[in-house]
């Protein structure tokens, strides 16, 4: 169902890779992020892949739990896929009609999909054992230099967090709403794409004014506990850099390094 | 109409790791014309048994017969199912969402694919019963309506599909007494004018002990009690251990009998009490006088 799209929720575990400071996290992420971008080898993404699923190892969320998450994007990365496999020259490998698939084609394809399994999984990883309110302590103190030429670090950060935080409450309502709307006899399975979409209005309207209603409530509940914004505002749990942090901070060098020398040498 | 709910069981996410197991078990039956009160406590899985009566959740065990046929095959018209049931949902009116309240009362009908004059009747006739004014209400926004006035025309929007089985979740939640009071009313009324089978989700056990022929008790996704309200409602300790309330009357009742007072506890109306409860006093303090005439 809707409510299994798990992007953004946190799982809570005790694990080494929960305990990070969530800077050390952040970091982690782009520097991930950027390293899969530069692999352009077998050799490259196997090696990309073993170092992410120590991690998921180390932070004991259960796999399954992970590929769930990966359900809803499937379709995309299958049509990225596809589209990916037609559009090259080279060598041509097999001729379907007007449809001509290369081995350059293929190649980039089954790259393109590793690729985006690879950054929607780890990415996720960030967010599956990090706390929001800790993710935001991490962006806002990340961003907090950007602060002296006007950037409001804390304003941008508290709105990420919020951002995310709304994601599992709005599928909540969509179903929801959805349900309501079946018992009406509102059918969403079947028909052509564009009477689906306009099957969808029923659902859209109300989930809309569900939003504005969520976000009055919260912004009348955060004035009403006295927030006014990052001025002066100190914190319960302060983030520290830990010994972990410095191992991961090497580990990580070590990494991106292979992953350079992979992409001059290979 | 009569639903016939054999061996209901329902997990949420099964397999995963916040697997739940919403119902348990459940059998019961709802006989056709009936007035059936569901009560609970929070998250005791009434809405994920009323959610499968019209086929919007399916058990991942057991069997639901509507009108004797049975709903959990893969082959029955979705459609047809709600045709028969309709079910209003907790806080109904966050479901409205066209430009005009009789646009969205239409919705239903449409969906059953009704030609246009029977809908224009279905969305009169209905928006009539919940006791709106249709003349005046037909092309308001449904967004500019009052918390009240939401609920009926949304509780209007199911009653225009005419079902045979008619099931709101707490239709009650949140409104003002006075609300509540039309709300109750109103489904009365058209019980009694539509014939309609009846099956009302509540945390208030005054309404249900009021209204029902029959009451199922759930307690954590198992049928922990059924019976008329006087058989349930007599069982004071046992509900008050599932976390629910006696209603009003019952629980002034049991406490003057628990005193010395019998007026008897079967009744839940307040005037019919009342006179219960000075016939026992008059005839406690008669049997008095009398055993102070003897000495
Ligand atoms: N869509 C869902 N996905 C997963 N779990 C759910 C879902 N809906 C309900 N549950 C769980 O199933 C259990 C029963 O919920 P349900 O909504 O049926 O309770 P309820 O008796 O209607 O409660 P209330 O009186 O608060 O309305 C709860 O523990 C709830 O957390
Ligand atoms: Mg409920």
């Amino acid at each position: 169902m809707i409510r299994d799209i798990t992007i953004g929720q946190y799982y809570q575990r005790e694990s080494p890779i929960h305990r990070l400071d969530p800077r050390t996290k952040i970091i982690m992420t782009i520097v991930y992020i950027v390293a899969v971008f530069l692999v352009k080898s077998f050799a490259g993404f196997g090696f990309v892949t073993l170092c992410l699923a120590a991690v998921i190892a180390l932070s004991r969320v259960p796999l399954s739990f992970i590929l769930r998450g990966l359900k809803p994007i499937f379709l995309i990365i299958l049509f990225t896929f596809f589209l990916n496999i037609f559009m090259y020259g080279g060598t041509v490998l097999l001729k379907i009609g007007p449809l001509t698939i290369t081995d350059e084609g293929l190649r980039t394809a089954v790259f393109m999909a590793i690729r985006l399994i690879l950054l929607i999984i780890g990415s996720s990883m960030l967010t599956l054992t990090t706390r929001p309110i800790q993710l935001t302590d991490g962006i806002e103190s990340l961003l907090s230099p950007l602060k002296r030429v006007g950037v409001p670090s804390h304003e941008l950060a508290m709105m990420m967090t919020i951002a995310l935080r709304f994601i599992p409450t709005l599928l909540e309502e969509t179903d929801k709403i959805m349900k309501a709307q079946q018992a009406r006899g509102a059918d969403f399975e079947s028909g052509s794409i564009f009477r689906r979409a306009k099957n969808m209005i029923p659902i859209l309207v109300p989930l809309f004014v569900s939003a504005f209603r969520i976000a009055q409530d919260m912004a009348l509940a955060m004035e009403a506990r006295c927030y006014h914004g990052g001025e002066g505002r100190t914190r319960m749990n302060k983030i520290k850099f830990g010994a972990g942090d410095a191992v991961m901070g090497l580990l990580m060098i070590g990494f991106i390094a292979v992953v350079v020398l992979e992409r001059v040498y290979l | 109409m009569s639903i016939e709910v054999s061996n209901l069981t329902h997990i949420y996410s099964p397999g995963q790791p916040e697997e739940q197991i919403a119902l348990d078990g459940i059998s019961f039956t709802v006989e056709d014309g009936s007035f059936v009160g569901i009560i609970g406590h929070t998250g005791s899985g009434k809405s994920t048994l009323v959610q499968h009566l019209n086929g919007i959740l399916r058990p991942t065990r057991g069997k639901i017969y509507v009108d004797g046929e049975d709903i959990t095959q893969k082959n029955v018209s979705l459609t047809d199912i709600r045709k028969k049931v309709g079910l209003v949902f907790q806080y109904p009116e966050y479901q409205l969402f066209e430009e005009t309240v009789a646009k969205d009362v239409a919705f239903g009908p449409k969906n059953l694919g009704l030609p246009e004059q029977q809908i224009d009747m279905r969305v009169r006739n209905a928006i009539e019963l919940v006791g709106l004014d249709y003349e005046e209400i037909k092309d308001v926004s449904p967004f500019e309506l009052s918390g009240g006035q939401k609920r009926r025309v949304a509780i209007a929007g199911v009653i225009a599909m005419q079902p045979g089985v008619l099931i709101l979740d707490e239709p009650t939640a949140g409104l003002d007494p006075k609300s509540h009071d039309d709300i109750l009313k109103m489904i009365d009324e058209m019980r009694a004018s539509q014939q309609m089978t009846t099956i009302l989700v509540s945390h208030n056990m005054d309404d249900v002990a009021k209204m029902a022929d029959k009451v199922l008790v759930i307690d954590e996704g198992r049928l922990a009690m059924e019976g008329t309200p006087q058989e349930v409602f007599s069982k004071g300790e046992d509900l008050t251990a599932l976390g629910l309330d006696l209603p009003a009357v019952t629980h002034i009742l049991m406490k003057l009998k628990e005193n010395g007072i019998d007026a008897g506890t079967d009744t839940f109306d307040v005037k019919e009490a009342a006179a219960a409860i000075a016939a026992a006093l008059e005839g406690g303090a008669e049997a008095e006088s009398s055993a102070g005439q003897e000495e």
